[in-house]
């Protein structure tokens, strides 16, 4: 079998089961709906368990459960539903439970529409739920991408016992493209049992498994222990891909679907004679700061970043962290779940080099 | 942006008229062919009877945007894509009309307008249904995007190993709409 031609929810669904994904706890919600369905039928199949919760509280909550009993646990939803989760999200992070959830942005604030969006960019990255924690954030752009780092989501939030976030948004959800998925079979779990599971403490000292730290000093001294673990992640974990930048004079800054749209915008003004590159970040956090200040240090070309979001401007916040004002960042956002054509971001692009 | 190795394409009808398979199948057969391939449906609140779309393209290298402003083909199965679509196609570009259910005519004169009685031609063949596959051999056979043979043959993939009972019939429908192309 070459390629499969596969719905993004499809795909990631089929990425789960050969990434080894143990245990699918799923509450509906459109654009991701097919994600579930797919689990649903093929989860069990390959020796997994697929729960519908009967709420998004209950399937975090059983999240939280399975990822305590070391298992590799995920859940999907959109917008909505990931805002009921944010509770159970905080308290995987604060109990350090590794696991995988999975955003499919719909349109929003409230319950918005079911129109692709980036709306969720703060909440993905800036907490979301309360208290001092961070979920690893992937961005995908491509169904290959979305596949691609579902495989590689179980083991970094293993490495930093952190939830990872997989960002999409319903346009990646509803496309089909060709995914290629030799040599991924599913495997049988080779980890060892890891160390905090809690399976039933016969001789041995219980685990235990919590984010509460009532006594003391204590919730002091593990947040002290987050923020190291944060500046390794920091060092080592940012991601993205820099597109004709080489000699670029301008370039836009985009993730997700908006990323790829924006390769159209490059093409577009190249063939223009204008030199535009694409900064396009492939995690949102740990955000690639230090890659994007070296495009802008002394004897760099660039002189403008316009950051082009399905939303009224969240990302380029961090851009202009990382720019650290050296040069203009401008601004250019669709929301309500509205997907800009190449062509405006081409004419804004006019607008703003004149 | 359109090279020669790349083609985009607008498919518009009603919903149960198999505008979403006829994108699927461009799709599937282009994937077969070793091309890159999108196909982004337009989603919605919708139903039977209300308005679908999808946008394909097809391209000899990795494929940026799956959105297109101008599309080098749009094709409508009804009188309502028609005035939503016909602006959209490229100059120079090809519009395809169903005409047994589109009376109105497209006024441009800088896209190629191909009218092909997708309908009619399939209650010929003995069910309305295929109206979408005899509109998919016309488009497929003017544009070249994939050969025909490919498209054939992508038929069960896309449509389900069960169905092979419709297989004649919907490659016959295909067949027709490649004839109606010549005339």
């Amino acid at each position: 079998m070459g390629k499969v031609l596969m719905k993004g929810n499809e795909a990631l669904a089929e990425a789960a089961i050969r990434a080894g994904v143990d245990g699918f706890f799923a509450y509906p919600i459109t654009p991701q709906n097919e994600v579930g369905e797919y689990l649903s039928l093929h989860l069990p199949e390959a020796g997994g368990v697929f729960v519908q919760a009967e709420s998004e509280l209950g399937a975090i909550n059983m999240v939280f459960g399975a990822a305590a009993a070391g298992k590799r646990a995920m859940t999907s939803s959109s917008g909505p539903g990931i805002s009921l989760k944010q509770e159970g999200i905080s308290t995987l992070a604060g109990a350090e439970m590794p696991c995988v959830i999975v955003n499919m942005t719909r349109g929003g604030p409230g319950l918005g529409n079911i129109a692709p969006a980036q709306s969720d960019y703060f909440q993905a990255t800036k907490g979301g739920g309360h208290g001092d924690y961070h979920c690893i954030v992937l961005a995908p752009s491509t169904i290959q991408e979305l596949v691609d780092f579902m495989f590689e989501a179980f083991p970094l939030a293993e490495k930093w016992r952190l939830p990872v976030m997989i960002l999409g948004d319903g346009a990646l959800g509803q496309m089909m493209e060709p995914v290629d998925f030799r040599g991924r079979e599913r495997l049988a779990d080779s980890r060892k049992q890891p160390e905090w599971a809690l399976t039933g403490a016969k001789g041995r000292k219980p685990h235990l498994v919590k984010s509460l730290f009532l006594h003391g000093d204590d919730l002091y001294h593990f947040n002290l222990r987050q923020q190291e673990k944060w500046e390794k992640i920091q060092a080592e974990e940012p991601k993205l891909e820099l597109v004709a930048m080489e000699d670029a004079d301008y370039a836009i800054a985009a993730f997700g679907s908006m990323g790829r749209i924006a390769g159209s915008v490059i093409d577009l003004a190249r063939a223009e004679g204008i030199k535009l590159g694409l900064i396009r970040p492939l995690t949102l956090w740990p955000f690639p700061n230090k890659a994007i200040a070296e495009l802008v240090g002394d004897g760099t070309l660039l002189q403008r970043i316009l950051t082009v979001e399905m939303n009224l401007g969240q990302m380029v916040e961090d851009v202009r962290l990382a720019v650290n004002g050296k040069i203009p960042v401008d601004f250019f956002g669709s929301p309500g779940g509205r997907v800009p054509m190449p062509e405006e971001v081409l004419a804004e692009l006019h607008k703003i080099i004149g | 942006m359109s090279t020669p190795h790349t083609l985009s394409f607008r498919f518009a009808g009603f919903g149960g008229q198999g505008v979403l398979l006829m994108g699927m199948m461009v799709s599937y057969a282009g994937m077969e062919e070793g091309k890159h391939v999108t196909w982004l449906p337009s989603y919605g609140a919708e139903m039977r009877g209300g308005t679908a779309n999808c946008t394909v393209v097809v391209s000899d290298k990795p494929i940026a945007s799956p959105v297109i402003q101008n599309p080098d083909v749009a094709v409508v199965m009804n009188e309502p894509s028609l005035a939503k679509f016909e602006p959209l196609v490229r100059k120079g570009g090809t519009l395809f009309i169903n005409s047994s259910l589109v009376t109105g005519k497209s006024n441009r004169s800088d896209i190629r307008v191909v009218y092909i009685p997708a309908t009619d031609a399939a209650n010929e063949l003995g069910t309305t249904k295929v109206a979408n596959m005899v509109m998919l051999g016309a488009v497929v056979g003017d544009s070249g995007v994939v050969s025909v043979k490919t498209l054939h043959a992508s038929l069960l993939p896309v449509m389900g190993m069960d169905k092979q009972k419709l297989e004649a019939l919907n490659i016959a429908a295909m067949e027709r709409g490649v004839a109606l192309l010549k005339g």
